[in-house]
């Protein structure tokens, strides 16, 4: 019999809907490759008594004939996600033991469309990181080995639901991406990871780090696969004020394999100084490919792009520090507090024993630059460079179609690497965030192997609302890259 | 312009109200000055005439009806919380 965690979401749902095996089958495989991955640290909370109860439940329903378009699907979701009854941590301790009495709204989403699901995917904490070394619950481990054979990073922030996929633990998974936490890991596990349009997939009940940049999407194995998931994610919301009042294209269908005479824009800015060869060829492999199927490729350019990191650098931590302030020790999470303390004794100990480094840095940082006195000097110079930026993308969309970079400037680094310096933590987005700060759509599709035997992404972006250009163009490069290495153990 | 001195991170530790011991201080204002001087080179690009741009939505805010459409939930509301008694959230005493 098939090993039904190495199937792509599309195959599953297809052999679901033929009878060939059933949602409590595909979900105990999943449960049993998760124990057999627990050294891998994907999960948080796992929930397999939820999972088997959903999948029982899936079972019945299509039995009726009442299938959704998720019908049966095991998945993880990322702990970012509140889930009703399920603990919801944000990967930190202030949150720990927080049991939302509400789902959010893409859960939602996805269990109404049948999706189980299998647990909750450890990530940085509160979404902020490229590495997942931040969460309060532990690291997680990349399942792809370099030939020393260390153990690696599997990107963040969401690097659970990275690794949860590519280690066959889940068929599928939701991440969150405010400047790259999909698309970054995506391409250091070698997974399919798709950031809609700003606007697309409802924010509500999605824990918030910068709320102008946040956005959610799915990790996946396939191209196929994150059209198919997003279709049962995304959708209007009235309980999310910026959630786009539009519907919901049949994305899948949007895989036509045909991008004959679509321009495809190289920003020149991309290719950025010391940029290591090897990520140099993949991006030239990658354009060839897409020139062979017929696209036209047009040089664009993206004067901006330099300055997008330090824009994001102000405003997300900024954001982060007005989202941040509701954690008071007062109405959920952890409380510290001694006898006879007041008011802010009890927010000051219960904040600093709750947060980790990295998010009090960004609270700090953020607080900085909204304070008097620093405001018009940072923030407000940061707000007019990003509509400079957006500015740039809306330039480049007059000519092109999509646009064609790398999604990282290198493959996944060891555990502990760039810990020291905050800011060279922060470089490994350089690709992914300025089209974060312009709200636009960009997927990563794995084309390549590193020197070192590791995966690569490339990054496709698009016009605002228009990700059925970015999954057909992706689709054509997922198919002429042909990339089918997986980590040790996992092949076939 | 942007070099943090351990009393501006002191206030700006308070401010963000987070307790940060005296080497933390020293520690954060090494942490918060490398990522001010990272953000520094923004001061030189152009930005005459340019609006701020606060979000990407390309929608003016939708209005809904003021009523009321939930209710009833004190259970729920409260169940998370640290502390309750008798229907309400415990605070330390904030009036002398």
């Amino acid at each position: 019999m098939t090993d039904l965690t190495k199937l792509t979401l599309a195959d599953a749902r297809d052999g679901l809907a033929k009878g060939d095996y059933t949602s409590v089958e595909l979900t105990e495989a999943h449960l049993k490759s998760m124990d057999a991955h627990r050294n891998l640290n994907a999960y948080i909370t796992e929930t397999p008594e939820k999972a088997m109860e959903m999948a029982k439940a899936s079972d019945a329903k299509r039995a009726k004939g009442e299938a959704g378009k998720m019908e049966g699907l095991p998945i993880a979701v990322k702990d970012l996600f509140c889930t009703e009854g399920v603990q919801t941590t944000a990967a930190s301790h202030i949150l720990e033991g927080f049991k939302p009495e509400y789902e959010s709204t893409v859960t939602t989403n996805l269990f109404g469309n049948g999706a189980v699901m299998l647990g909750k995917a450890n990530l940085d904490e509160f979404a902020m990181g490229s590495s997942n070394t931040s969460s309060y619950y532990g690291n997680v481990v990349n399942p792809w080995k370099d030939k020393s054979g260390k153990d690696l990073v599997p990107g963040g922030s969401s690097g659970g639901s990275a690794a949860a996929v590519a280690a066959n633990m889940a068929l599928a998974a939701t991440g969150t991406d405010t400047g790259g936490s999909i698309r970054q890991p995506a391409s250091y596990c070698g997974i399919v990871g798709l950031k809609p349009t700003y606007g697309r997939c409802s924010r509500w009940g999605i824990v918030a780090f910068a709320s102008s940049l946040d956005q959610a999407g799915p990790m996946t194995k396939t191209v196929r696969d994150a059209a198919i998931m997003l279709g049962s994610m995304a959708g209007h919301d009235a309980k999310d004020s910026t959630s786009a009042p539009i519907g919901v294209p049949d994305f899948e269908a949007a895989l036509t394999g045909d991008i004959r005479g679509m321009k495809i824009g190289i920003p020149k800015e991309y290719r950025v100084d010391g940029m290591p060869e090897e990520i140099s060829k993949l991006w030239d492999d990658g354009v060839a490919m897409l020139r062979d199927a017929g696209a036209e490729v047009v040089d664009v350019t993206l004067p901006h792009t330099k300055y997008a990191l330090g824009t994001y650098y102000i405003v997300a931590p900024a954001e982060a520090s007005s989202n941040l302030a509701r954690y008071d020790g007062l109405r959920y999470g952890q409380r510290v507090m001694d006898e006879g303390d007041s008011l802010d004794d009890m927010y000051m100990k219960s904040r600093a024993a709750g947060f980790g480094k990295e998010v009090q840095r960004r609270i700090m940082i953020g607080t900085y630059v909204l304070s008097a006195g620093y405001y018009d000097a940072y923030y407000n110079k940061a707000l007019k460079v990003r509509r400079r930026i957006y500015q740039d993308f809306e330039g480049a969309f007059g000519q092109v179609d999509a646009i064609l970079t790398p999604t990282a400037p290198s493959a996944a680094f060891a555990i502990g690497d760039n810990e020291g310096d905050p800011v060279k933590m922060y470089l490994n987005d350089v690709f992914t965030v300025p089209a974060s700060l312009a709200g636009l759509p960009g997927l990563s599709v794995p084309t390549g192997l590193s020197s070192e035997g590791l995966p690569l992404g490339l990054q496709l972006i698009g016009k605002p609302f228009d990700e059925e250009t970015v999954l057909r163009v992706g689709g054509v490069l997922e198919s002429a890259a042909n990339f089918t290495a997986k980590p040790a153990g996992q092949e076939g | 312009m942007s070099s943090l001195d351990k009393e501006t991170v002191r206030r700006i530790a308070y401010l963000s109200r987070i307790n940060v011991s005296e080497e933390g201080l020293s520690e954060l204002a090494g942490d918060l000055t490398r990522i001010l001087d990272f953000v520094e080179e923004l001061q030189e690009v152009d930005v005459e005439g340019c609006e701020p741009l606060t979000s990407v939505a390309d929608l003016t805010l939708p209005l809904r009806k003021d009523e009321v459409t939930d209710g009833n939930i004190q259970q729920k509301v409260l169940s998370n919380a640290p502390m309750t008694d008798a229907g309400c959230f415990v605070v330390p005493k904030v009036v002398e």
